[in-house]
């Protein structure tokens, strides 16, 4: 379900590029009628999509102007290709889903898109930027607070672990800390509770954009992005240094176990083959349904000593853009979609048959009233995580060509993990090859 | 038509650094081509492009060759092995990556169970050798049909009157399959080189994004890999598009090449 999967590879070629582009030109080029039409791109499947479904109509029947058009464009990459695609061709849509690494390419497209914050002044609907979670909307905010795109669809880096192997293994209490992480990982070895102590889904997010905000330190210049597109890395540093190492080590004992690049982890940890786990929080409803084990959630492990850690995590998942070069009519009408998916009642909906965190503070507090964590034990760490205010070094990532620069970590993650190079080596390669990324990325992007 | 203008459309943006959205653009000349040539990792494809090339293409020529020779000679059971034989081709890319994939899954695939068992310390995920035989396994795999087909073919159409002559002769099943049959299979094969370097440089790209990814490190990222991976992911048209002139090129030499010296051992 949710993020992850949305997530997944698709095979796609440059044909079907071309395909995006035809068909992009031929959906919204409906014929006129008093109602205005609402296309909205989105790469939300299964009981997601079915949830949007039903949002659209719902929306559709409350009042008789505006008609919202759900369509399902494929997977992140893809619909956020069509997107860009047929705005080139100037078919855009009015609103597509993007996931997190796109919102660097977005943001600098000035002119290509409408900032959610002035579309809902100009249009006259109400907005407060206090109601919203401030890790989560921050992301998707300029650094002067004005508010982007709308943060539709967002998880958290959370940590999973197996109860009853933990229980065998005689770890009383879940592990908190990196090092209570360790602990525990040599205690389960060593007692042959599991011979996978621990692994992660989302190398990447989980070890190096979530660990710098949850340790209050940067990952790039320039607030990691915020202050602008001249950004480059900072992970050349101890504490980067210290936990790569740890990395290393902990693979070379056998307490770690590297699943893949993505989502590989998820299935090594409800399958019960690995006893601890990092990765997305929107895991929880495949764990719930396939695990065979007691399990809980906790929140990501870090290092006790470092000033300022845990801070906040950073989000996964996606965001609303809203394309320009549309109608005022057509943006009133987006204006009113967005008031309507920002209410809590529709929001605790989202938050709680998805997993994915509530967006605005109204509807956790809503969601708690409810009873739905005691419940659902474990669903509210990745609000806990979020429900703080963020300081400038973890409001989010906004860095460009972030898709090459994840690829680049994980090569180098590897690499390093293969044992063909040390900790100081892989983070040093990371930072040459991120930074003619960002240097790259910096000569077209405008802020 | 549609090669003309989607490559010239490629060269064209080869020249440019550009937003995806196209609203900023800079004339770099020869720079993103530079900037490839100066890149190590970018020249080290070529060496895994290589290796993944001729492997794919070499042992999956053989191995249909040989699957066709048996089902051409076989007589119970002709039509099943012919029909099981050709499904592959039926199967998409993506999910023939993901079937592999799965075979070959560290810990769950029944494969490395298989491999674990014999003493073979399975992990593609972090061993490039390994993950590059994967990649070469599932792409020979899902063009072995293509090429059974047509070997079998040919093979149907030499006349029998040859091969019995071979015998009476008094040659061997392997004599006469060197100096008859092959000889007489050269069109087909060399129709089936063609055909299989093209697709190991251009339509791999989505068994290798379901199997690998291209990692780990680069171990599996050949050329068209990396053209699809910053251009469609990274939305790096500049650079992909570069790239993509790098790969015509190469394909139009390497055609020409065999076009110009393999075919004159054709015999037609």
């Amino acid at each position: 379900m949710s993020t992850y999967q949305a997530r997944g590879r698709a095979g796609w070629s440059r044909r079907a590029f071309g395909a995006a582009l035809l068909a992009g030109g031929l959906a919204v080029s409906m014929p006129a009628s008093a109602v205005t039409e609402i296309q909205w791109w989105h790469s939300m499947t299964g009981a997601n999509n079915d949830r949007i479904v039903s949002f659209a109509e719902r929306f559709n029947k409350a009042q008789s102007d505006y008609k919202v058009v759900p369509v399902y464009k494929g997977s992140y990459p893809e619909s956020m290709t069509a997107a860009i695609a047929a705005y080139r061709a100037g078919n855009a849509p009015h609103i597509v889903q993007v996931f997190e690494i796109g919102t660097a390419t977005m943001m600098a497209a000035r002119g290509a898109i409408v900032p959610v914050e002035k579309l809902m002044k100009d249009a006259g609907e109400k907005f407060d930027r206090s109601a919203y979670v401030p890790a989560v909307a921050g992301y998707y905010t300029t650094r002067r607070g004005e508010m982007l795109s709308f943060p539709f669809n967002s998880s958290t880096t959370v940590f999973f672990y197996n109860k009853d192997v933990l229980a065998k293994a005689g770890v009383a209490a879940p592990p908190q800390t990196w090092s209570e992480v360790v602990a525990a990982a040599a205690k389960i070895k060593a007692s042959g509770a599991s011979a996978c102590p621990y692994t992660t889904s989302w190398p990447s997010w989980v070890h190096m954009e979530s660990f710098s905000a949850w340790h209050n330190t940067l990952l790039a210049s320039e607030d990691n992005g915020f202050g602008g597109p001249g950004a480059r890395l900072l992970v050349t540093t101890p504490l980067f240094e210290r936990h790569f190492g740890n990395l290393a080590r902990w693979a070379k004992d056998g307490l770690f176990v590297y699943a893949g690049r993505t989502t590989e982890g998820d299935a090594k940890f409800f399958s019960g083959e690995c006893a601890m786990f990092t990765g997305s929080s929107a895991v929880y409803g495949n764990v719930k349904r396939n695990a065979k084990f007691a399990f809980g959630i906790s929140k990501l492990p870090y290092y006790s000593d470092v000033p300022g850690a845990p801070q906040n995590t950073i989000i996964g998942g996606a965001s609303l853009w809203v394309m320009g070069g549309k109608k005022a009519a057509e943006y009133k009408g987006v204006a009113k979609l967005f008031t309507f998916l920002s209410s809590p009642e529709i929001q605790a909906e989202w938050h709680q048959a998805t997993g994915y965190l509530p967006l605005t503070i109204a509807a956790y507090e809503l969601t708690k009233k409810s009873g739905f964590y005691e419940k659902n034990p474990g669903t509210d760490v990745a609000v806990q995580q979020m429900i703080v205010k963020t300081t400038d070094k973890s409001r989010g990532i906004r860095l460009g060509n972030m898709a090459q620069i994840r690829d680049i970590v994980h090569e180098e993650m590897e690499t390093m993990l293969a044992g063909k190079e040390d900790a100081r080596s892989a983070l040093a390669n990371i930072k040459r090859r991120g930074d003619e990324q960002l240097a790259r990325f910096q000569r077209t992007a405008r802020e | 038509m549609f090669f003309y203008w989607p490559a010239a459309e490629a060269l064209f943006q080869s020249v440019f650094i550009q937003d995806p959205f196209g609203a900023s653009r800079e004339f770099v000349g020869l720079e993103n081509f530079r900037e490839l040539f100066g890149d190590p990792l970018y020249l080290d494809s070529f060496r895994i492009t290589a290796v993944f090339s001729v492997a794919v293409t070499a042992i999956g020529l053989a191995l249909s060759l040989a699957l066709a020779y048996f089902a051409d000679r076989a007589i119970r059971g002709a039509l099943l092995f012919r029909t099981l034989l050709i499904v592959p081709y039926a199967v998409a890319p993506a999910i023939a990556g993901v079937l592999w994939m799965f075979l070959f899954n560290p810990t769950l695939g029944i494969v490395a169970h298989w491999l674990g068992a014999m003493g073979v310390a399975w992990n593609h995920v972090l061993d490039g050798t390994q993950a590059m035989i994967l990649v070469v396994v599932a792409a020979v795999w899902k063009q072995i049909s293509y090429n059974f087909v047509f070997f079998l073919a040919g093979l149907q159409s030499i006349p029998k009157s040859l091969i019995e002559a071979a015998a009476i002769d008094g040659a061997g099943a392997w004599r006469t399959f060197r100096s008859v049959i092959f000889p007489l299979l050269s069109p087909t094969t060399f129709f089936l080189l063609v055909i299989n370097v093209v697709y190991a440089f251009i339509e791999t790209f989505a068994i290798i994004d379901a199997a690998t990814g291209g990692g780990p490190a680069k171990a599996t990222e050949v050329l068209v890999y990396k053209v699809y991976n910053d251009g469609f992911k990274g939305l790096d048209i500049g650079s992909s598009a570069a790239q993509s002139v790098v790969l015509i090129v190469i394909l139009l030499v390497l055609t020409f090449v065999q076009f110009r010296y393999v075919e004159r051992r054709v015999r037609y």
